[in-house]
């Protein structure tokens, strides 16, 4: 086939179709329209205010590693005097998280960012192989998706920062769009394609890749030569996902607009008033203060059931009300500290130890 | 009588993105192909590779790498650089020094 020329600049040689428009462009055209759209993203969802702290939520994988790096880049060249940080989550899963964390670890001296790690071991006293050698591979990804969300906005709370934004691409929320559909979960359905969302007390957070396609992700990180760990997670069956993943590249490889599609058919349903009446009132954790939408968060009482020995006590509303048939939990109980939010950003920042 | 060996080309392939998993955990590998398809004229394209690599050399869940006759959706496929999708996918005919990229999108970020 005879190289065909750019359609943008009409020079170069075409080295890329884009999935969003079928355009065939070179790879500088293909930069600069990628970082450009990111930027439209967040300036048109007002995302930021010069002055904030942000924190990047980075896992060493390909879409926090990208937008790692196109936040440095957009942050330079369109000036939004940003601080950026990098935020890691070590979930304590040994040949997979310790791994990716040197990744990230790297991605701080190629960037410049400073960087904060916080653990489930510091945090809950659980790592996810203590946890997973306690329960077995059913439910994990339960204790680690509730455990990580609440991590995030604990280590954001200690780093000062005003904002976290995470790596969510445009086939991550088409993909939600889906399951929450397929187990209709309208509550969620209705919230999960927000660019940005902000608890009661919780840190604003949002996903300026969510128009951004992982394929063109993906290429920007070969044509740019980025160092990002790609392996997946041990523990992870995550099969519901799975199911939708495939597909959605399924539908993808036969018209590849399905996925920006999806988003777009997510973000026009509107939740009837009465289905979001009976949706819970936020309050906040009696226990460790955090955001819950009952007297114990989720966390506060997964954690409860694993030091009680009764793991499931958070999953199943069956156990739950066989613990506490057991009693009140027990004095000594480990718990987590107590949330604290800072309430003048940066105010926290002094105190941080940042991780080298 | 030995038949002749058949005419091969010399590809430079890589696994990223979590596929060099299936592939002994090696990134790069040089592979020989026969030039043509055997038992018929077809020069060896893409496609042909694909059944090729899934044969020859990779090791373990063939189903997260082939799926009929091609990549599994959500691989992607570079050739010398360029996006498979301007090059002919399957069809692309393969020459002597050609490098092919398979990257997996399927892994978390």
């Amino acid at each position: 086939m005879a190289p065909k020329s750019c359609a943008l600049c009409k020079k170069a040689r075409a080295m890329l179709k884009r999935p969003k428009t079928g355009q065939q462009i070179c790879r500088d055209c293909f930069f600069f329209v990628f970082e450009t759209e990111v930027h439209n993203t967040i300036t048109e969802a007002k995302l930021f205010s010069p002055g904030d702290r942000v924190a990047i939520g980075a896992s060493g994988g390909k879409d926090s590693t990208v937008l790692a790096h196109v936040m440095k880049t957009l942050n330079e060249r369109y000036n939004y005097r940003l601080e950026l940080f990098l935020l890691s989550i070590d979930e304590g899963i040994t040949g997979y998280r310790d791994d990716s964390l040197e990744t990230v670890k790297r991605n701080q001296q190629q960037y410049d960012m400073p960087l904060k790690i916080l653990s489930y071991d510091e945090l809950y006293g659980w790592t996810m192989d203590a946890i997973v050698e306690q329960i077995g591979r059913k439910n994990n990804c339960t204790f680690c998706g509730v455990f990580r969300r609440q991590a995030l906005d604990r280590g954001a709370n200690m780093l000062g920062v005003d904002h976290i934004v995470t790596g969510h691409n445009a086939d991550d929320i088409a993909e939600t769009v889906l399951m929450n559909i397929m187990r209709g979960d309208i509550a969620r359905l209705g919230r999960c394609t927000s660019i940005v969302t902000q608890g009661e007390d919780t840190i604003r957070r949002s996903k300026p890749f969510k128009y951004a396609y992982e394929k063109e992700i993906v290429m920007y990180a070969y044509f740019k030569k980025l160092d990002y760990f790609s392996t997946e997670c041990i523990y992870s069956p995550d099969a519901y996902r799975g199911h939708a993943r495939a597909f959605l590249k399924d539908l993808e490889a036969a018209r590849p607009s399905a996925i920006i599609d999806i988003v777009h058919s997510g973000e026009a349903f509107e939740v009837r008033e009465e289905v979001k009446a009976t949706q819970k009132l936020q309050q906040t954790c009696q226990r460790c203060g955090y955001m819950s939408s009952n007297t114990l968060c989720k966390a506060c009482t997964l954690l409860e059931g694993l030091e009680r020995g009764m793991a499931d006590a958070g999953i199943t509303d069956r156990a739950r009300k066989r613990l506490e048939a057991e009693g009140p939990a027990p004095e000594n109980l480990r718990t987590i500290p107590f949330f604290r939010p800072t309430t003048t950003p940066g105010s926290a920042a002094s105190t941080v130890e940042v991780a080298i | 009588m030995s038949s002749p060996t058949p005419p091969t080309i010399r590809l430079q392939i890589e696994f990223s993105g979590g596929l060099e998993l299936l592939f002994s955990h090696t990134r790069k590998h040089t592979v020989n192909l026969p030039s043509t398809v055997p038992n018929s004229t077809r020069p060896a394209d893409a496609s042909y590779l694909i059944l090729y690599l899934r044969d020859n050399l990779l090791k373990e869940r063939p189903e997260l790498f082939e799926e009929k006759g091609t990549v599994k959706p959500g691989i992607l496929v570079l050739i010398n650089d360029t996006d498979w999708e301007l090059e002919g996918e399957g069809e692309y005919e393969l020459k002597d020094g050609d490098e092919i990229v398979f990257i997996s999108t399927l892994h978390g970020g």
